[in-house]
Parts: structure tokens; sequence; C-alpha cells
């Protein structure tokens, strides 16, 4: 529904950019259908885990690494699958990725699974995934889905550190743990709670769309 | 209160840890239909349905899958469950009423990824309710959410009348209005302790 309104919008920015159609599978999801700014899918990890740069980071590569994989194998299926139960066996494909990554996050930091808590396990129901899966993975070939999906796991991560990285430094005082600020700064902890994260979304998306409207207008 | 009676897990899982504004889960509707009040209330009452069925389920998969030693089945095992109540909530619907049916449209579907459903699941598994704990926390979830839609169907609805400058229109908007009440939702901590 969004990703229309994206294509109608930025069509002229779009042909500037395009050099050969396979760069531009990858360079969508980075800026004219980020996922997060301009798509608005897969809402509830971004507000949940973006309170320190660390966590929007890890969980951005999590979700990557998930919509990476399961693009490669629902494409690699595509012929196989019967339509009427595509949604279910892609469900299914999705939570198998988000199973292995959660044991692998548990096996590399325990601090980190345990910052990121029941997130890395709803992973399976981001709709981001889904939606590729479904709109482009289940139609394309696998060479084509892999570059959709990496640009789309950056574009999604770059956007949740966005998020992450205002909030830790504004609400915290610090980036990636390290101290920012002399002893005298009083910290916005509303910033770290969770009106925070739905304020920093709605200010970014602000700033998307002056940039946006500004460009229209040119 | 003490922290173990289901008076005090249906206030905590609706108001003091509003599902919706303090745990961030099912953004999607709510950002999606939350535009007019009658199809808020109604997807509501379809998401604390499948809420209810699959916390059931969740239990009784819960106790099966220790049985067999099979904890990494969990998660797989879960989404099937919720995905086929969100087919049966499906053909109810469309049956019933195809006027509401037509009005939820995709989302309808899309219930199956409500992360408010699975984690739903995943917390009172996490917390080890029993069967009338997790039927209570469930119910409790239900109607947090159902009262985060309606709060905001009704506050988008008068805003529009509002005249905003044009790049705030549409989810910013929403955004804003969200962080404004996930505040106010903060003044119901003080019930916890």
């Amino acid at each position: 529904m969004s990703s229309k309104i994206g294509d109608k919008t930025d069509s002229r920015f779009l042909d500037s950019l395009q050099g050969s159609p396979s760069t531009d599978e990858f360079i969508k999801g980075l800026w004219r259908d980020n996922p997060v700014f301009v798509q608005v899918l897969g809402m509830c990890p971004v507000l949940a885990v973006s309170n320190t740069a660390e966590n929007a980071l890890a969980m951005g590569l999590a979700t990557a690494f998930v919509l990476l994989m399961s693009n490669i194998l629902v494409s690699s299926l595509r012929n196989f699958i019967p339509k009427q139960v595509r949604i279910a066996s892609y469900i299914l494909i999705i939570a198998t990725f988000v199973t292995i990554t959660d044991y692998m996050i548990q096996a590399i930091s325990i601090d980190l699974h345990k910052a990121l808590g029941a997130f890395i396990s709803l992973i399976v129901v981001n709709c981001l995934i889904l939606s590729r899966a479904e709109a482009f993975a289940s139609k394309n070939t696998i060479g084509r889905s892999i570059l959709d999906a990496l640009g789309m796991g950056v574009g999604f991560t770059f956007a949740l550190f966005c998020l992450g990285a205002v909030r830790e430094i504004i609400g915290n005082g610090t980036f990636f743990g390290l101290m920012l600020f002399p002893d005298g700064f009083q910290e916005w902890i509303v910033m770290i709670l969770p009106a925070g994260g739905f304020f920093t979304l709605a200010v970014w998306l602000l700033i998307f769309n002056a940039i946006k409207e500004r460009r229209l207008k040119s | 209160m003490k922290e173990e009676s289901l008076w005090y897990i249906f206030i905590n899982a609706s108001l003091i840890s509003n599902f919706v504004l303090a745990y961030f889960l099912g953004i999607c509707p709510f950002l999606g239909v939350s535009g007019k009040m009658e199809t808020a209330t109604k997807m509501g009452g379809a998401v604390m349905f499948v809420m209810l069925i699959s916390s059931m389920c969740a239990y009784g998969i819960h106790a099966l899958l220790v049985a067999i030693n099979a904890p990494f089945l969990q998660l797989i095992s879960y989404i099937v469950v919720i995905a086929s109540t969100v087919q049966l909530v499906e053909m109810f619907i469309k049956k019933m009423s195809p006027a509401l049916f037509r009005a939820l449209g995709i989302f309808l579907p899309l219930i199956t990824t409500n992360c408010a459903i699975l984690g739903l699941a995943l917390f009172q598994t996490n917390k080890g309710y029993g069967f009338i704990e997790s039927i209570v926390y469930a119910l409790g979830a239900g109607a947090g959410f159902m009262l985060a839609l309606v709060l905001i169907a009704g506050l988008r609805e008068q805003l529009n009348f509002a005249d905003v400058p044009g790049i705030v229109k549409g989810t910013a908007l929403t955004l804003l209005i969200a962080g404004i009440l996930s505040l106010s939702f903060m003044g119901f901590a003080g019930l916890g302790l």
C-alpha cells in the first residue's frame, strides 16, 4: 500500500539512480522503499529494542539475516509451493530460521540475548519479512531475491540504528556505552522509555517527509 | 495487590504493561486500522478472541513440548496454532458479516503476524503461568489492546477536522499521539507496586 506512494513520489529520484535493474533491487530498500521510513513495516521491534545503538544494530542484523535466508529459500522453492498454502509455508520457513538465529545469538552473547528478550522470537511475525517473501521472493529469481533481501535488510538496520543512536545519545548520554557528555548533562529519561520510541520515530518520519516534499517542489 | 492474584495479572496485562503502549506489540494494526472507531472496536474484538484461543493452545503445546523435550519446536508450533485460529476467525467473519470482512480487509489475515498474539504466548510461557492464569492474562492483554486501539481511533477521528501541516499528516501524527498516550499510560505504573 505505502510502497505505491513511494513509487509515485520518488520516481524522478529513482530515474537518476537507475543504473541497471539489479542494482535497483538493492538500492530501493535503502531509500525509496525503505522498510521503516517509507513502508512503515515491522514497527514492533523498531520501537521496542531501539533504546540503545548496540541493541538496535544487533536486532537489525538478526532481522536482515532471517530476511536473507528466507528470501533465498522461498525464491528457490517458488515453483514447488502450492498457491493455497503459500503463506503457511513461508511462515514455517521464517520460523525455522528465527529459531536458528535465536540459538545462535544465545551461543554468541547471553547478555545480548537477555537485552533483546522475546523480540528475537518475534522476528517471525515481522511483517517486513513476510511481505518480502510474498511480494518479491515468490515471483523472482534467487539472485534478484538475494539483492532485494540485502537492500531491505541494510535499509532496516540503518533505520533501526538511526533510532537507537538518537535515543541512546539523548536518553542516556552515551553512544555504544561510551560517555559523550560531561557530568553536568541531564539525561532525557523519557527517550529510553516507550514514549520516547514513538516520539523519535515520529520525528524521523517528519524529517523524511520534509525531504521528500522539498524534492517534489524543486 | 499480591503479584500472583488473578486481578493483578489482568490489570498488569491491560494497563500497567499495556501490550501496545508499553511493549510495542501489535503496532501494525494499531497504525493501520485505527482510522475509524467502529472498525477499531471490531478489530479489537477479533484480536481478543484469537488471543484467548491461542493462549489456551499455547499452554497445552508448552506442556507437550516439555514432556517430549523439544523446546526448539516452540516457536514453530505456536505460529501454526495462531495461523489456524486466524483462518477460523476469518471464515467465521466472512460468513457472519461480509461488510465487516471488507472493512477489516488485509488486516484480518494479518492478525497472524500480529506480534501481540505470539508475544502473549511467549510471555505466558516465560512467566510460567498455569491454565487459569493464562486465560486471565490473555483476556487482560486483549482488553488492553482494544483499549489502546479505541483510544487512538477516537483521537484520530477528532483530528480529521484539525488543520495540520502536510508533512505531519498520516503516520507521523498517529505516532505523536501514540507517544503522548504512552506517556499517560506510564501513570498506571504506580498500580503495580
